[in-house]
């Protein structure tokens, strides 16, 4: 009986090794293990057999079983990997070959400046204030101490519009009525920012546009002093170029700020930039918002934003900011 | 304003290194610009006299040009420029010179004729002028002298320094010297003439007679005799020469350089041609007329001031530029000096109308000394010297009213806040006394206040606010130091910028763009763009092209995209968020209407893609009840566009460009366009999500098609549903239309999914049966529509 069971056993070994698939094995199982197997089949002839063979016959049937199923399971093991394997492959997919651009849409450079130092002040503790691209004479020149006829006002090319009084309206030169705007309606302490467009007539060329972006700062709280401007300039620059970055100002001119100066970022290598222009706001100016100046004094500073932003991406002609081609767009 | 240092010297003994210098300069207020060293690489370049000019007979651009260089031969040389005459000495670059630029001058052919040399222009020498032509030089040169040895070049430095419009004192070389003498320690000196003059008195020869005080506050005149008109000297012509003033004669040219020297304009007249020998200074007459220096005729206004002669004829604009008819002459014997102070404002102001500048006229503007005219007369008729005749006695001094410049009260407590400082009043005194500001110390060292006085050349000055400026200049804003304000609040962006940024970011994350378009438009864009034609215009535009303001934003996209288009750029989508500008409804409004809109254009897409967006940007910004409802709108497609709303009201407009806007700009394809009025569109109330919890429990679906009116909006009817479905709605899902067969004429079938599911249970078979009843009773009561079999 032995020999028998070896025979069925070597038979089956053989069966599972030959499998193809799992059907095979599915197979074999009903065949050899199941309950209609020949392995039962044979276990029932057992009751035929004495004691001592019945143990010694039993145990290697049990045996028998037991390396069957795990080889079965192998086995079977094996083949659903292949079966896998093989099933992966017909999904195979090669990456190189997709090359897609990027869809995402990109913000313009000088939006992207623009946002870089409003975040810069609002880490300072300033808010960012807005107003009208179209203003009235008051808040661009009169309220800032350009009376009528003032001479400073031939520093800015002003366009005029056709609404109200002839010369009443115009397109904003700088972002300052938007400081006039902010004093006239809130109370000191004041720490804005004041970002925006501005215009002047002005032919466009490499260095010059007739439509720009101005970011200017005011401050106005009690005992402010040239010394606080300063410092707000030098923090300023530390925080947006770096720390081995520093400031100066020098003495100038603008009717709205006594004492003014303009302001130069130095390099780390000692060549600086001219950024921009600052001062004390003119007490005129603080008593023209309601502003007693000898309460509350402030100051005021603005630069460009274009010519740090082109600067700072390397390129060279400011008219590539309104092409609003693509090509430029979608490389920052 | 340009200087020379050996010029400044004269006034204070500067030792200090000229780099150096030029750093005190700016710290001063007076940005050196260019800074250049004379002499410097000029060996080689002698002058010359023009002998012979004579066209190149094988070119229009040069001419042949004899010259002597000092050897009485013609040498000849090709030169580019035209603006010599035979006789003009002109510097001339002799063969083997390695000029400034590195160039060296080598004999060679041009066009087949020989040039042994170059003629130079100012810029060449890196001298100032007129670099279009040859450098002229003073007419009492030696030819063949070295221009260094001939101009007194031999080591000077030129400053040109930007003078803010608050300097008229930094206009010329004695106002820059006391600056800088003040702040290097150092004295400052004025020249003191001594002019000899005879017995007849100047008010005898000439009278003057201000007849409009307010603007003319001071008229002098004095009177030279016997003057010998001719070349200045060469130290004078070499000076105005070196700051790019062409010499004329002795007499303009002293002119010129009491100019530059003290600030002081004045204007020399022929006395022979001043008619009834005097002066009157008034009011042109409206419609006036007068024929300047630079012969042109100037119709004038009643806000013009004339100088005009004994006889009320017009003789010269007053404080901007003389008339023709009282000119020097070579044969004018008799001289007339005027040096007057005219209000600055009306000054400014006729010049700017006129578009007159004159170097006079720059300097009145900013306000001249008005008490600097003796010691100025006394400079001019010195630098005449032999050639200034006999002057008459006295000067004519006539007087309107002048501003006044009492001493003013100043607070050192005030000063010193302003700056941040801590000088004690002595320390301010020391800084403003060398620049005019004389300072007492009222009461004192200790006291309060102190008295500054104020300097007639600084007109500039009438405040307390001034003197603090002075004081923080002479000390020097950098010593000052630094310190940082405290501030009691937070900073921080708005709702509103912080929800801009997320639109912006919303927008590029759907794959536009960021576009600038200038908001300038043509004459007629807006037209093509299918938009009312009424936008307000710009009165003064630099040109016609860039003279009207955007009403809208889709004028600048689309010649946005038509550019991309034009250099075969895929993907052409672009946004923008800028303010467009209208006429207001209200008549009184005293700006224009002004919004902030959103637009986002996609070329190659279709109405459905701006609906995307749209939808897109609502749920980025937590915008509830938005919704499209189709509509005409002005330049879009007529059948694929239509209203953007929130909670009904209009906000913009979403679909596609009208196919012949689009032809108008020759872009091919469909466009699509969504254009958003931002204040409205985030006027309503959002960004305030609620939270609904999520079921746990399994969820049913049901799919309703219904045969509807075409022209009832699909988004209404899920609406409907939604609503209907009330607490249990999981979503409602537009997933198929269909027109056509098995439809009635005018209908179109819409089919819905609904998912339904309970916060706290599981739906049975009949809850979802009832609610399916309710919810196509819901919608077949409210619109023109039908369950589908």
């Amino acid at each position: 009986m032995i020999d028998e069971l070896q025979r069925i056993t070597e038979e089956a070994r053989a069966r599972i090794e030959g499998a193809t698939s799992t059907d095979d094995l599915d197979e074999l199982t009903r065949t050899v293990l199941g309950k209609k197997g020949t392995l039962k089949a044979f276990k029932k002839q057992l009751g035929t057999l004495d004691p001592d063979d019945r143990k010694r016959v039993g145990a290697a049937v049990n045996e028998a079983v037991d390396e069957l199923e795990a080889l079965v399971d192998e086995r079977r093991h094996g083949l659903e990997k292949a079966d896998r394997a093989r099933r992966l492959e017909t999904e195979r997919l090669d990456l190189t070959e997709t090359m897609a651009t990027s869809r995402r849409g990109h913000l313009h450079l000088v939006t992207q400046a623009t946002m870089e130092l409003e975040d810069t002040f609002v880490g300072l503790g300033f808010t960012v204030a807005e107003g009208p691209e179209v203003e009235t004479d008051f808040y661009n020149f009169e309220a800032l101490n350009f009376p009528e006829g003032h001479p400073a006002r031939d520093m800015y090319d002003t366009l005029y519009v056709d609404f109200g009084e002839p010369g009443s309206t115009l397109l904003r030169t700088h972002t300052s009525p938007v400081q006039i705007r902010v004093m006239q309606t809130q109370p000191p302490p004041i720490y804005s920012i004041m970002p925006g467009r501005t215009f002047r007539q002005d032919t466009a060329d490499a260095t010059h546009l007739p439509v720009f972006h101005q970011i200017e700062g005011l401050v106005v709280d009690r005992d402010i002093s040239l010394t606080d401007l300063a410092g707000t300039i030098d923090r300023f620059t530390k925080a947006y170029f770096g720390g081995d970055f520093s400031s100066r100002l020098r003495p100038s001119y603008f009717p709205f700020t006594e004492p003014s100066a303009e302001f130069d970022i130095i390099r780390p290598d000692g060549t600086f930039l001219e950024l921009g222009g600052c001062g004390m706001v003119h007490p005129n100016v603080l008593r023209n918002c309601g502003i007693d100046p000898e309460e509350y004094s402030g100051f005021a500073f603005g630069f460009g934003i274009e010519r740090l932003a082109i600067t700072k991406a390397g390129v060279d002609d400011l008219r590539e900011l309104i092409t609003n081609d693509i090509r430029f767009l979608k490389q920052f | 304003m340009k200087v020379l240092l050996s010029w400044l010297r004269e006034f204070a003994p500067i030792e200090t290194d000229p780099d150096e210098l030029g750093l005190v300069m700016g710290d001063l207020g007076m940005a050196v610009e260019e800074m250049d060293v004379l002499g410097e690489g000029l060996d080689g370049i002698v002058v010359a006299r023009v002998l012979d000019l004579r066209a190149h007979p094988d070119a229009d651009k040069i001419q042949l040009v004899d010259v002597d260089a000092g050897d009485g031969e013609a040498l000849q040389i090709c030169c580019g420029a035209f603006n010599m005459t035979t006789g003009d000495l002109v510097p001339l670059a002799t063969i083997g010179t390695v000029m400034p630029g590195g160039m060296e001058i080598a004999r060679r052919k041009m066009r087949g004729e020989w040039s042994n040399g170059m003629l130079c222009s100012p810029s060449e020498l890196n001298l100032p002028g007129d670099p279009s032509g040859i450098l002229i030089l003073p007419g009492s040169l030696e030819p063949g002298t070295p221009l260094t040895e001939a101009m007194d070049i031999g080591s000077d430095v030129l400053y040109d320094l930007e003078i803010n419009p608050n300097r008229p004192d930094a206009m010329s070389v004695a106002g820059v010297a006391r600056d800088v003498a003040a702040r290097l320690g150092l004295p400052f000196e004025r020249p003191s003439p001594a002019v000899a003059s005879g017995s007849t008195p100047a008010s005898d020869l000439v009278s003057v007679e201000i007849l409009d005080p307010e603007r003319c506050g001071r008229f002098t005149a004095r009177v030279l005799q016997g003057v010998a008109v001719g070349p200045s000297d060469r130290k004078v012509a070499n000076r105005l020469t070196l700051l790019g003033m062409r010499p004329i004669n002795n007499l303009v040219d002293a002119s010129n350089y009491v100019m530059l020297e003290l600030g002081r304009p004045s204007h020399p007249y022929d006395l022979a041609t001043l008619a009834g020998d005097g002066f009157r200074v008034r009011r042109a007459v409206e419609g006036e007329t007068l024929v300047t220096l630079d012969e042109v005729e100037r119709t004038l206004t009643d806000a013009d001031l004339l100088i005009c002669d004994g006889t009320d004829a017009p003789i010269g604009l007053a404080g901007i530029m003389g008339g023709a008819s009282t000119e020097i002459s070579e044969s004018t014997t008799d001289v007339v000096v005027e040096m007057a102070w005219f209000d600055r404002m009306p000054i400014a102001r006729s010049s700017r109308r006129l578009g007159l500048r004159s170097e006079a006229s720059a300097r009145f503007e900013r306000g001249c000394d008005f008490d600097d005219m003796e010691l100025a007369h006394d400079r001019f008729i010195e630098l005449l010297g032999d050639s200034a005749g006999t002057p008459a006695a006295g000067t004519v001094d006539a007087r309107g009213n002048l501003p006044s410049r009492e001493p003013i009260t100043v607070r050192p407590a005030r000063v010193n806040a302003l700056l941040g400082a801590d000088l004690p009043a002595v320390e301010m005194k020391d800084l403003l006394d060398p620049i005019g500001f004389t300072t007492d110390l009222d009461g004192g060292v200790q006291g309060d206040t102190i008295q500054v006085a104020l300097p007639s050349y600084r007109l500039d000055s009438d405040a307390e606010i001034d003197v603090v400026e002075e004081v923080g200049r002479m000390y020097g804003y950098s010593r000052l130091g630094q310190t940082m304000p405290v501030s009691s609040l937070s900073g921080g962006l708005t709702v509103r910028q912080r929800e801009r940024r997320e639109l912006r970011s919303i927008l590029a994350g759907l794959g536009c763009s960021e576009a600038t378009p200038m908001p300038f438009l043509a004459p007629g864009d807006l037209e093509r763009a299918g938009l009312p034609g009424d936008g307000i215009t710009i009165t003064n535009p630099l040109v016609a092209e860039e003279s009207v303001l955007r009403s809208s934003l889709l004028p600048g996209l689309l010649k946005a995209v038509r550019h991309n288009m034009s250099h075969r750029n895929d993907d052409i989508a672009l946004f923008e968020i800028g303010h467009v500008f209208r006429r207001p409804s209200d008549p009184d409004a005293e700006l224009p209407d002004e919004h902030e809109v959103v637009a986002a254009i996609v070329a190659g897409a279709d109405a459905t893609e701006a609906v995307v967006i749209w939808r897109t940007v609502c749920d980025g910004l937590a915008v509830p009840g938005v919704d499209v409802a189709n509509a005409e709108m002005p330049c879009m497609h007529p059948t694929r566009s239509g209203v953007t709303r929130v909670e009904g009201e209009p906000v913009g407009s979403v679909g596609e460009v009208d196919p012949e806007v689009l032809a108008a700009y020759e872009i091919p394809g469909r466009v699509a366009w969504l254009e958003v009025d931002v204040e409205r569109f985030l006027a309503h109330p959002h960004g305030a999500p609620t939270y609904r919890p999520i079921s746990r429990f399994p969820s049913s679906d049901i799919d309703l098609a219904f045969e509807v009116v075409e022209g009832v909006s699909a988004t209404d009817i899920a609406s409907t549903i939604e609503d209907a479905a009330g607490e249990l709605c999981g979503f409602v899902r537009l997933f198929d239309t269909y027109r056509g067969e098995g439809l009635a004429a005018g209908r179109r079938s819409l089919a819905y999914r609904v998912r339904l599911q309970a916060p706290d249970r599981t739906l049975t078979d009949a809850e979802v049966g009832e609610v399916r009843a309710g919810l196509i009773a819901a919608v077949e009561g409210t619109y023109p529509a039908s369950l589908r079999g």
